[in-house]
């Protein structure tokens, strides 16, 4: 065997490759399954972006759904509750551009909003409460039902299934606690021979635009 | 001379104090109405404890503290609670806030109240309830609960108590004209914070130099009290609690931290002058010096103001010349914010009405695009990069605002002041981290929708299989019970064949009727069989008899009846063989 292989040194360069393949296949096999990744972290993260509303506006039964259909390529303007900015997140995030919110999966709203059952009109049927993903609706069969308003993602998915439409959907307040500041309008709207403005008698000069 | 640091940036805008301090500390007429807001401080707002009508005397706790961080209210003057309704307050917003108003009634009267004057032998606890019960949040312009900031916690001692006392910003001269009328129990006040605070090593007051009077209403009561008065040159914003703590004692606070983390605490001095009253008289904070300036009024001066007067009273006061001057600033010319009306009171935090004159404050000019320039880089005190963070927050970029540490920010308003193209700098600033606080809270609620929602598909997935897991226990046992004859052989196959005959037999005599029962149950069907068939054999012939169309039916139940009878006896038959 020894002479066989010192006569003809390809059997030795056949033999040290096959051996080696072996070794890293297995190595690689085995590192395949130890370091295996649990999901898709592509996933994850587009998960994370999406405001969770879990609305189905997208056409996908909530977030996350449409989190994994984005990873396998589905377009990323179909979120309407997450608007233009939640867009350009996720397009920051795939590098790609951003383009507009699809209108065809809805609008995107300015207020927030929270569900709201009108008690006395509540008949019980507890239809909203199988329909709500977030489980903010509280009640029994043939006893009121009422909104946790602070779990509600404003999804709407209650209105629909309500047999005698006691469910609105309200605008939330603006609260001093969460007012901020406005943005100021963008400067260099004007050129400097703008700036002499008209002087009112009171010395109050009016507005150069 | 104690040695003192010099703050990187700063400016110097016209200081405008000696208007405000010709004439001492006024006081003003009690207002017909008096409203005081629930929040006039950092944290929880109070929750009322009083009711529409009731009466309340001076002093008396309208509002009580809810928690930790949030301070008590008190009512300034004795009178009538005439409403506790939501009401405009001093805010940018010009949104109105839950307030409770009180009727005055002009006698003032004082509820029973007590101060206590051996400080130094009551425990420290006892000390920071009696200012934390007086309502006193810091009396300097954030407006944080003094009880919490005295209780920084046994692992963070306390070696350095800074009184600010630098009142850096034009026109205000409250802290100023305070100092000069009540030297004496601000050092009392400063003596009961360094008993709470287990008596640091270095009590500092840090004063600005162009408070020269101040300086010396303080000298004399500061002798042998180990208290240090550390004046340094005038440069706006010193009055920071970063900018002073940097100033007197060379130390940088660093990002998001506190003054205890390094073993300081600082302390307004108008809020030491609320802690005497507090502790040494037992009178709650109803009251404030605050500077009523601005060439729109005609005598400007310092007034004590009590704690929900409105602005306009004060205004009316001082002969306000609306024509001269269209708006009101509540608080400094740099870091104030135009009132929405004049009818807001003043709250704890409030130093200074500022009227000014169009020639004194003109409108802001219209904004020029940002030529680089760096004068506001060379400005900030807080050593950030202000044109950055205006581009960064112009596109909403919120990942590098805070990489530039946009947090650090301390809004002075110092960039604004010297930017040569007017560009309302601090109120991007102000914008953009409203919005990073926004998309904060956004995201935490969005963190909670998502697990909510992920634990409503996991019990429904729970439920769907525990359903799914009884239909199939359900399945086997009609499977189990349809081959239930066989399996009983099977399930036997074990013992022995003559074992299971006679377990059979055994089974087949239980069910085994004993012959004379079973004849004389069909001898009793037999008769009633009988009894059935006779009168069936009637009705048929009535039937007949009235050619009635039920005849055939008659005739079919005769026949029925005679085959059952003709079968029991049969078997009766077969019974007696």
């Amino acid at each position: 065997m020894i002479e066989l292989i010192a006569q003809h040194p390809i059997f030795a360069a056949l033999i040290a490759l096959v051996s080696l393949a072996i070794l890293f296949g297995g190595l690689l096999g085995f590192a395949a399954e130890k370091f295996k990744v649990e999901g898709d972290p592509i996933v994850e993260q587009i998960d994370e972006l999406l405001p969770q509303t879990q609305c189905g506006q997208c056409g996908f039964p909530g977030c996350r759904p449409y989190a994994e259909s984005i990873a396998n390529g589905d377009k990323i303007n179909k979120c309407p509750p997450g608007g233009q900015s939640t867009i350009n997140a996720i397009a920051n995030l795939l590098a790609v551009p951003a383009p507009e919110l699809d209108a065809e999966h809805g609008e995107e709203s300015e207020v927030r909003t929270v569900a709201f059952i009108r008690e006395d009109e509540c008949i019980g049927c507890t239809k909203c409460i199988q329909a709500c993903p977030v489980d903010a609706i509280l009640g029994a069969a043939k006893l009121m039902h009422t909104v946790i308003a602070d779990e509600c993602t404003g999804c709407d998915l209650c209105v629909e299934p309500c047999p005698v439409d006691c469910i609105d959907m309200l605008p939330i307040e603006e609260t001093i606690a969460d007012w901020t500041w406005p943005i100021p309008p963008k400067p260099g709207q004007i050129i400097a021979t703008d700036r002499r403005g008209v002087l009112t008698p009171a010395g109050h000069r009016e507005d150069a635009a | 001379m104690t040695k003192t640091w010099v703050t990187p940036g700063g400016v110097h805008p016209p200081e405008n104090k000696h208007q405000s301090l010709t004439q001492p500390i006024g006081h003003l007429p009690i207002p017909a109405k008096l409203v005081i807001p629930l929040s006039q401080h950092i944290g929880a707002p109070a929750s009322p404890c009083v009711e529409i009508g009731q009466q309340v005397l001076k002093g008396q706790v309208i509002a009580e503290a809810t928690g930790v961080v949030s301070i008590p209210m008190h009512a300034p003057s004795s009178g009538t609670i005439s409403a506790i309704e939501h009401r405009p307050i001093a805010h940018p917003s010009g949104m109105l806030a839950p307030c409770i108003e009180i009727t005055t009634d002009g006698a003032d009267t004082w509820i029973e109240h007590q101060g206590i004057s051996d400080y130094e032998h009551i425990a420290q606890r006892k000390l920071i309830e009696m200012v934390g019960n007086a309502g006193i949040s810091g009396m300097g312009g954030a407006g944080f609960p003094a009880a919490v900031k005295l209780n920084p916690g046994r692992q963070r001692p306390i070696h350095t108590l800074i009184i600010n006392a630098t009142e850096c910003e034009p026109y205000i001269t409250a802290d100023d004209s305070a100092i000069r009328e009540r030297a004496g129990e601000i050092i009392e006040g400063i003596k009961i914070l360094s008993a709470i605070l287990d008596h640091p090593h270095n009590i500092l007051i840090g004063i600005e130099d162009n408070k020269p009077e101040a300086i010396a209403a303080l000298a004399p009561h500061v002798e042998g009290t180990g208290i240090s008065v550390v004046d340094f040159p005038t440069k706006y914003p010193s009055g920071g609690e970063k900018q002073l703590i940097y100033i007197l004692t060379g130390k940088e606070l660093p990002s998001g931290k506190l003054p205890a983390d390094l073993g300081m605490v600082c302390i307004n001095i108008g809020t030491t002058y609320a802690i005497k009253r507090a502790v040494i008289n037992g009178e709650p904070l109803i009251s404030r010096v605050t500077t009523v300036t601005g060439d729109a009024v005609a005598t400007p001066r310092n007034y004590d103001t009590l704690i929900g007067t409105p602005v306009s009273h004060l205004l009316e006061h001082n002969q306000f010349n609306e024509q001269a001057g269209g708006r009101v600033v509540m608080g400094g010319p740099m870091m104030g914010f135009t009132l929405p009306s004049a009818d807001v009171p003043i709250v704890k935090t409030t130093n200074c009405i500022l009227a000014p004159s169009y020639a004194e404050i003109p409108d802001d000019e219209p904004a020029q695009p940002c030529i680089r320039c760096g004068m506001c880089a060379e400005a900030c005190p807080a050593s950030l990069l202000p044109q950055q963070l205006f581009w960064y927050a112009q596109a909403q970029d919120h990942d590098r605002l805070e990489a530039h540490n946009l947090f650090d920010c301390i809004e002075c308003g110092a960039c604004s002041y010297v930017c040569p193209s007017n560009i309302p700098l601090v109120q991007y600033y102000r914008a953009a981290k409203g919005e990073i606080r926004h998309a904060r809270d956004e995201k935490v609620k969005s963190d909670h929708a998502r697990e909510r929602f992920e634990f409503h598909q996991a019990r429904i997935e729970e439920a769907e299989r525990e359903k799914e897991a009884k239909r199939a226990a359900r399945r086997e046992a009609a499977q189990q019970a349809k081959a239930s004859p066989m399996a009983a052989n099977d399930s036997t196959a074990g013992s022995s064949a003559a074992d299971i005959i006679a377990a059979a037999q055994a089974r087949a005599a239980a069910k085994q009727v004993s012959p004379q029962e079973q004849r004389a149950k069909l001898e009793r069907t037999i008769a009633a069989t009988e009894q059935r068939l006779q009168v069936a054999e009637e009705k048929l012939a009535e039937a007949v008899a009235s050619q009635s169309d039920k005849q055939a039916v008659f005739s079919a139940a005769v026949e029925n009846t005679k085959q059952k009878l003709e079968q029991s006896k049969s078997k009766l038959a077969e019974l007696a063989e």
